[in-house]
């Protein structure tokens, strides 16, 4: 392995419930603060405590955010997947183990390189209380590797301080661990690693931050006030960054009182069910869940488009179907989120890739869910949502205000004639509401599922329905030039080729572009931010003769949805996939395309015209 | 349609204290099967809050999927009303109570709807004390689907297809009772001086206050072994109470004989004047509500009147501690930390 500076995968072997998590992010903390671009990810398994977890950090000079393959140096405290983990090296890499006991042969690879650090031994020496002895045990294996690597002690006790703030007892024993690895290593080995760090000037203003919090946060900032939600990972922590927000800025100093409520529901059902009857009522409400719960929302969500009632959905995806890899991280509710429901469905969504997105994407949704009197659904996923991500700053402008739509007040009731509810008076298929006690004897209407007229009346008739399934499509032709636009990267010579992206696969896909070039693979690319496509999405695939579509499922149900929305010829769009429950990367993408180019442009010995 | 309201109405129809007559009550004319029970329950709805002096707009009527979760169109017409999906109004109605604590809410049911696909919301409606009022109109049989057995029809009725149910009836008061609904009452929908003072009451109490009526369905399930036909309801019925609700404002204590009443009071200070039938009845003690409730099961009995009430608890609002002012009223000042807050939040994540 050549020698890296800041450009390099360490991944932890841990034990669930060991307490390794905070110190492998005390870690990857300390290479943000140098100001080297990092990217942590969890890579845990479905249960509670006891089995194999890990821990991928990757240090990027460059500024490469998403997974990489290979791991240059494996720290491994899990005897249980020890084989595993000596597998997982890359050839010339690093192994960090527990020598304590000695290394079985079968261990032993002749092209890694071993570091054996008695962790079990230092710990028992050091420290009586066995808890004490495993939490320790983490933080000594962090000052080796701080030793290794070139991590700057003074960030490190900077980090520590911090988090101990209130319980500064606890901030003696942790130096002390720290420094027993920094020691160990300095009498032991040759260090710095040739991988290792080097302080830089990267990160600027950038935050660290999982995507959930910054959904909560931006909840909170666009004026939710009713939460109701039902425990499923990977979006349990959006209702709880949103309460633990809440509790901190909602509070009124003086009675106590709330200004929202939250209420863990009995099931994704009736989360749903209050989200609805909260937003029909006028309060900003929203929900976060996972698959199964999408699933079990349909009715709800079907109600709520054509009742038109206005409502957020956060969805948090994981790996299905059924209850699947519910630890582990796909893009495979894009269909049943985009139609959910029977009979003539679509909802809006919301697909953002980075904390700062999430932020803002979720504080807007309960503008474009009050505007298009719809639900709207923010499509993340487990990788953005429970993973720490270097992203820009959040910002707010404090001249913004919420834009409820069209909701009448009395005396706007009183300066019309008959009030219709489902009435398209401005033609833009949104009608006007009202909140429910707004008028003695005006603007009440009744809401159903069922079909009605345009003032709200139930009918059967087959022409009255047939107005409002048609009223529901200008709607949402309306709805596309009020959605995030995409974003385009295009250079300005045009390549015939493009590719498609949105979400967690952009950083990797960014990444693969680059790798592309240099084999002298041009590519124009689009992030798509939400659904419905505006016309941008048509002509970026209309000027382009093959268009690859990246996503993280296996049926390709972007590329789905955009041949059923924009009539594409379905042999353009070109799939591009992962589906393995790991976050895509860069060289899965590079090596589909290149492939996909090899097979299908004529062999030369020059590069093909049509790829430059 | 069951039946057809005059369009005529006498000019001067009687008012009551805020000005409206019976008429600003009423809702859409019914089209439930003549003679159904629902339509009388939908009635007494209108009696009780004409005679409350209720603002129509400040109700909300939430119901589910059902002949009796289509009532609500037939009462109230100027209340907003919202007819949800199948079992789930609790939930809807749960949300739009945290959103506007300010209005009475309304939520119909049939025993389709809450016993059997909405079980699970029934009973954790109950378990937060929503502060509602929940009707179940409860005929035992499915009506809108055309009377197959519901969860609450008697074991070893006959549908009118024929077929005999095998499996018990669940007994919804009996529930809600040991469930802790803060207001527990039955009631039957042909027995307008009950139930009226009884949803009188139920608009008063001050948390969840459920009433299971029986409703007959006359199309479906009148039939002669049925516990919720009328025949039968007529010869079985065993009151409780005969109940008076008397608002706050008015003068009660000379107004009863001591010794055979109970006056249990409301939140609002108002009172429930009870006038016991059955020996050493306690509206306040939950047990012998439960108990009550079994006996006259085994004896094929169905207890009428409240059965039990607590304004000990506190509703859901109370629990959560919210703001008095409807969050729906809250606007961006209230609401959102701003810049300022947010820079601070961004520091805090480098
Ligand atoms: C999810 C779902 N399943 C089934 C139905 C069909 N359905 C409509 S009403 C009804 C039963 C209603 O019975 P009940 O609640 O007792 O009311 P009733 O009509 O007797 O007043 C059923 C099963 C539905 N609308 N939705
Ligand atoms: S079918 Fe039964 S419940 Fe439905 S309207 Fe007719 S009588 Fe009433």
């Amino acid at each position: 392995m050549s020698s890296t500076i800041n450009d390099f995968v360490v991944r932890f072997a841990n034990v669930n419930g060991t307490g390794s998590a905070s110190a492998n992010f005390l870690f990857a903390k300390a290479i943000f603060r140098m100001g080297i671009p990092v990217t942590p990810k969890n890579i845990f398994p479905s249960n509670i405590q006891g089995l194999p977890t890990w821990y991928e950090v990757r240090v990027s000079e460059k500024g490469y955010l998403g997974r990489r393959e290979g791991i240059d140096l494996m720290v491994c405290v899990n005897p249980q997947s020890m084989i595993q983990d000596v597998k997982s090296v890359s050839p010339g890499g690093y192994f960090l183990y527990d020598s304590t006991k000695k290394l079985a042969v079968e261990y032993i690879r002749p092209d890694v390189n071993y570091l054996g650090i008695p962790l079990m031994e230092m710990c028992n020496a050091e420290f009586k209380d066995p808890r004490q002895r495993q939490l320790f045990k983490n933080i000594i294996y962090v000052g080796a590797l701080a030793q290794l690597l070139n991590i700057e002690f003074e960030v490190l006790q900077e980090l520590l301080a911090e988090q101990f703030i209130g319980k500064e007892k606890l901030i003696a024993p942790n130096i002390k661990s720290l420094q027993l690895g920094m020691n160990y290593v300095q009498e032991h080995f040759t260090y710095p690693l040739p991988i290792h760090l080097e302080r830089r000037n990267l990160i600027g203003e950038r935050i660290m931050i999982d995507g959930n919090s910054a959904c909560g946060l931006g909840a909170l900032y666009g004026g939710a006030t009713v939460c109701a939600w039902y425990p499923i990972t990977p979006s349990t922590s959006v209702a709880e960054a949103f309460e633990n927000y809440a509790n901190e800025l909602r509070i009124d100093k003086l009675t106590g009182e709330k200004n929202f409520a939250i209420v863990q529901a009995e099931d994704e059902l009736a989360a749903m069910g209050m989200v609805i009857g909260a937003n029909w009522n006028g309060a900003r409400s929203f929900t976060a869940t996972s698959g199964p719960g999408v699933s079990l929302m349909n009715e709800f969500l079907g109600l709520a488009y054509f009742a038109e009632v206005p409502a957020v959905l956060i969805d948090v995806q994981r790996t299905g179907p059924s209850t699947g890899m519910p630890t582990r991280t796909q893009q495979s509710d894009i269909q049943l989120a985009a139609y959910a429901s029977h009979g003539d469905t679509r909802h809006i969504l919301l697909l953002p890739s980075t904390p700062k997105e999430c932020f803002e994407m979720t504080a807007q949704s309960f503008d474009l869910a009050e505007q298009l009197q719809t639900p709207v659904i923010m499509l993340t996923d487990l990788d953005l949502g429970m993973n720490d991500h270097m992203s820009e700053p959040f910002e707010w402008d404090d001249s913004y205000t919420y834009n409820r739509g069209k909701v009448l007040t009395a005396s706007q009731l009183n300066d019309i004639g008959r009030f219709g509810r489902y009435l398209d008076t401005d033609g833009d298929g949104i009608t006007y509401r009202t909140y429910p006690g707004t008028h003695p004897t005006k603007g009440a209407f009744f809401t159903r599922g069922t079909s009605r007229d345009e003032y709200a009346t139930y009918t059967e008739d087959g022409a009255a329905y047939k107005r409002n399934m048609e009223r529901l499509m200008v709607k949402w032709n309306t709805a596309k030039n009020m959605v995030p636009s995409p974003e385009i990267y295009q250079k300005k010579n045009q390549s015939h080729l493009g590719v498609i992206f949105f979400g967690t696969s952009t950083y990797s896909a960014e990444e693969a572009m680059d790798q592309l070039r240099e084999e002298g693979i041009f590519i124009d690319a689009l992030r798509l931010k939400a659904f419905p496509f505006n016309q941008t999405v048509d002509d970026f695939i209309q000027s382009h003769q093959t268009v690859f579509v990246i996503e993280q499922n296996r049926d390709a149900q972007m590329r789905g949805l955009l041949i059923n929305e924009l009539q594409v010829n379905p042999a353009k769009l070109i799939p591009v996939l992962n589906y393995d429950g790991m976050p895509i990367t860069a060289h899965t993408i590079a090596t589909q395309i290149s492939t996909y180019l090899l097979q299908t442009t004529p062999q030369t010995n020059e590069l093909p015209a049509a790829i430059i | 349609m069951s039946y057809l309201r005059p369009l005529f109405r006498h000019p001067k129809l009687p008012t009551n204290k805020i000005g409206y007559t019976k008429k600003e009550y009423e809702g859409a004319l019914s089209t439930l099967c003549a003679g159904c029970g629902h339509d009388s329950i939908s009635a007494a709805i209108v009696q009780a809050c004409y005679e409350m002096s209720i603002e129509p707009h400040h109700v909300a009527k939430l119901s589910g999927i059902g002949c009796s979760s289509k009532t609500p169109t037939y009462f109230l017409g100027n209340s907003h009303g919202f007819n949800s999906v199948h079992g789930r109004m609790p939930s809807v109605a749960t949300g739009a109570n945290l959103a506007n604590r300010n209005l009475v809410y309304f939520g119909v049911s049939g025993d389709g709807d809450s016993a059997s696909i909405g079980m699970g919301q029934f009973v954790h409606v109950i378990r937060r004390n929503l502060n509602m009022v929940y009707i179940v109109m409860n005929n035992g049989c499915y009506g809108l689907t055309k009377g197959q057995d519901s969860a609450t029809a008697d074991e070893g009725s006959k549908s009118k297809s024929g077929s005999v149910n095998p499996f018990q009836a669940i007994d919804l008061a009996s529930l809600a009772v040991e469930l802790g609904a803060t207001f527990v009452a039955q009631s039957f929908s042909g027995d307008k001086q009950q139930l009226v003072p009884l949803i009188k009451a139920a608009i008063h109490h001050k948390g969840f206050a459920f009433i299971n009526v029986i409703s007959p369905c006359v199309t479906f399930n009148n039939n002669p072994g049925s516990t919720k036909s009328y025949d039968y309801v007529r010869e079985h019925v065993e009151a409780t109470s005969t109940v008076d609700f008397v608002p706050e404002k008015r003068e009660i204590k000379a107004y009863y004989d001591e010794g055979t009443d109970t006056l249990v009071t409301m939140h609002d200070g108002s009172y429930l004047h009870l006038h016991k039938l059955a020996k050493d009845w306690d509206p306040q003690n939950r047990i012998s509500a439960a108990n009550a409730l079994q006996k006259a099961r085994a004896k094929g009995e169905i207890l009428t009147g409240l059965l039990y009430v607590n304004t000990d608890f506190k509703e859901l609002h109370e629990t959560l501690n919210t703001t008095k002012q409807p969050l729906n009223t809250l606007t961006e000042k209230e609401l959102c930390p701003g810049s300022a807050a947010l820079a601070s939040i961004n520091a805090g994540l480098r």
